[in-house]
């Protein structure tokens, strides 16, 4: 069965992000108050084929370490849409 | 005669005066593909510049898992010497030949101009013609400079001397003398032997004195140099 994943990549919390902060100046301007902490990442939409929800999640993580996410700079989230 | 290699791969935009100037300084160039499963018996190889599989992703991170890429890490376990400049620095971060990795410019803007690097260490492969302390003015060309680490991993680079050239303030030049905020103004870095370097600046954009200035070519003769003394030797 094919389960849509969802990876979520953000930068790791205490690495200066220079796109969220261009971002929290922006809203800033624009009258948005109470903004802070603007974090800019990526999302990543992937089909996998696997038995279970929770195989294509292991799946999703494998591809994570290997490659969708630099373990340096980077965190993950994946959540696939049954649970 | 010495052979050293260059990798392109698609995206790459350096070779040609990479080529050139390992030429240039008395060594033999090969153009080495990105599909090739070997170095074709180079004694090195330089990762030039560029923008390898359009930077998807993340810069390097697709490039680190090209065929040629295997051949590299062979050469590298065996004694031979790496050098990524730009890109390759990338490349090589990302393969994890060195630690931390190139993060988005601080200011949020792609950087195209000279820079000031002072030679932090002449016991690597790459810069031996140079002396301890000089001060070199070559191009910067990329959008993904800055150098991060974990503190534990600058930490150990500082104690080690594995910085082997910083950006530097020199008196009358922009203030901005950091061009990406690149932590501890590292511009590149090198293994604990000295034989595999990384760095951000391009030599091989100023190493003709037809082009004004020859203040890269000798990371060309030190390359070179290195190589003749491993076989002597």
């Amino acid at each position: 069965m094919t389960f849509r994943v969802h990876v979520r990549i953000v930068p790791r919390s205490g690495l200066l992000d220079p796109q969220g902060q261009a971002i929290e100046h922006a809203l800033a301007a624009l009258g948005f108050a109470g903004v802070a902490d603007v974090r800019v990442g990526k999302a990543i939409e992937l089909g996998i084929d696997a038995p279970t929800p929770q195989a294509a999640r292991e799946e999703a993580r494998a591809m994570c370490a290997r490659l969708l996410a630099n373990p340096v700079t980077e965190d993950f989230v994946i959540e696939t849409d049954t649970p | 005669m010495t052979t050293i290699a260059v990798v392109r791969f698609p995206g790459s935009n350096c070779e040609t005066e990479t080529l050139a100037a390992i030429e240039r300084a008395g060594g033999g160039a090969v153009l080495v593909d990105y599909r090739a499963t070997s170095l074709a018996d180079a004694a090195a190889v330089i990762l030039p510049g560029g923008f390898a599989y359009g930077d998807y992703l993340r810069s390097g991170a697709i490039a680190r898992f090209a065929p040629v890429m295997d051949a590299v890490r062979r050469l590298a376990q065996e004694g031979g010497a790496v050098i990524g400049v730009c890109n390759g620095f990338q490349v090589l971060c990302e393969a994890q030949l060195l630690p931390g990795a190139l993060q988005r410019n601080a200011q949020q803007r792609f950087a195209g101009r000279p820079v000031d690097v002072r030679i932090e260490r002449t016991d690597t492969v790459c810069t031996r013609d140079y002396a301890a302390g000089d001060v070199i003015r070559i191009p910067i060309a990329h959008g993904e400079g800055r150098y991060v680490a974990d503190d534990a991993t600058l930490a150990m680079l500082e104690r080690d001397h594995r910085v082997v050239m910083r950006y530097v303030g020199v008196t009358g030049a922009d203030a901005a003398y950091n061009p990406n905020g690149s932590t501890n103004d590292i511009a590149g870095i090198c293994d604990p032997t000295g034989r595999i370097v990384g760095f951000m600046p391009h030599p091989e954009r100023q190493a003709d004195r037809a082009l004004g200035s020859d203040a890269g070519q000798r990371v060309f003769t030190s390359l070179v140099t290195s190589l003749v003394a491993s076989v002597a030797a």
